[in-house]
């Protein structure tokens, strides 16, 4: 290191826009200096890691024999895939939070998204097609949060596609068994008087969380509201965010 | 035709095994609990699995289930906390046995 010549790796800090974490193992680097500053080690050093980790699970192996059927019969373009993917991408729960604020803010509403999921949603232009929609309204008395033991079943036209976790088999087994272990993992903790109720979506509804609206927010715009409103709130392993807008 | 349960009626899981697209979970099969609502009534995804027309419509129940009637005391639960899963019809009976008790 001592030739002054940069070693071609470049500089660490991290911005990796142009080529991905596989080429080499980023433990136990800090990544904030040039490797000019002489620490004395090659990346040759390291285990090899292949760039490509060819699929071998049975499904990986079945989606892409499928996909590729597909397309070379004609039935679907590569393009129209990637189009698809990308529009559920762009979905998000700031969605859902909307719903929920308006919820907060308008009891007639409220009312109508309970009694209604489907029909009160449209207002915003939004389907569940060929499902129930239900919102489940959370209270001093009740928390709700939601799983599906079986697969990932979401309220995906109204929040997105779920995050990894949610369609995990550690959420989806433990939840059931140990709801407040795994709500205490999210940094979530419920009173022992308020009852914890595990929806287990299992068949043709999809569960939206009404969280509880919080406290000092009285007043405050459906805008300002949905910002208090996150993702895992509306599927209960947490609350909204307090009125400063963030978690002391 | 009428729905077989209302809300508010006991009812126990049947502990049946079958092959094929199941919803109802195995940790369910054999457990008491009580009806909460009924969310109407849907084409028969057992059915629908394998090609066929899912006729007739099945009612899908909202049944809710006491933790300790689920596991026993082989879990991490609060006393009150509760278990609520869709439930079709048919795989559903009276619970002729429950007492208060079993109310969630």
């Amino acid at each position: 290191m001592s030739s002054g010549k940069k070693p071609a790796a470049g500089r660490h800090a991290h911005d990796h826009g142009d080529h991905d974490h596989s080429d080499h193992d980023h433990s136990g680097h800090d990544h904030t200096h040039d490797h000019g500053d002489g620490h004395g080690h090659s990346h040759d050093e390291r285990t090899f890691q292949p760039d490509i980790k060819e699929p071998s699970e049975e499904w990986e192996l079945l989606e892409i024999a499928l996909r590729e059927l597909l397309v070379e019969k004609g039935v679907i373009s590569a393009r129209e895939i990637q189009d698809k993917i990308e529009e559920w991408d762009g979905k998000s729960p700031a969605t859902g939070a909307e719903i929920v604020a308006r919820a907060w803010s308008e009891p007639a509403f409220k009312k109508r998204l309970l009694a209604d999921g489907n029909k009160a949603v449209a207002d915003f232009g939004l389907e569940v097609p060929g499902l129930k929609l239900v919102v489940l309204e959370n209270t001093a008395k009740l928390h709700h949060v939601v799983v599906c033991t079986l697969c990932s079943c979401y309220p995906r036209t109204i929040l997105g596609v779920p995050p990894l976790w949610y369609k995990s088999k550690e959420y989806r087994s433990r939840t059931v068994r140990e709801p407040r272990a795994v709500l205490a993992e999210f940094g979530t903790k419920i009173a022992a008087n308020v009852e914890v109720r595990v929806v287990d979506s299992t068949a043709d509804c999809r569960f939206l969380v009404l969280p509880q609206r919080p406290n000092a927010t009285k007043g405050w715009s459906a805008t300002k509201l949905a910002k208090l409103v996150t993702r895992d709130s509306m599927i209960g392993t947490a609350v909204a965010l307090p009125a400063e807008g963030q978690r002391t | 035709m009428s729905a077989r349960f209302k809300a508010g009626d006991p009812v126990v899981v049947k502990n049946e095994h079958r092959p094929g697209h199941i919803r109802t979970p195995m940790y369910l099969r054999g457990k008491r609990g009580v009806v909460l609502k009924d969310y109407g009534s849907w084409k028969n995804p057992e059915d629908l699995a394998v090609g066929r027309d899912g006729l007739p419509l099945r009612v899908n129940y909202w049944v809710q289930f006491r933790m300790d009637d689920v596991w026993n005391g082989h879990g991490a639960y609060g006393a009150v906390d509760t278990i609520a899963a869709e439930i079709y019809e048919h795989w559903l009976e009276p619970d002729t046995n429950a007492s208060g008790k079993n109310r969630p």
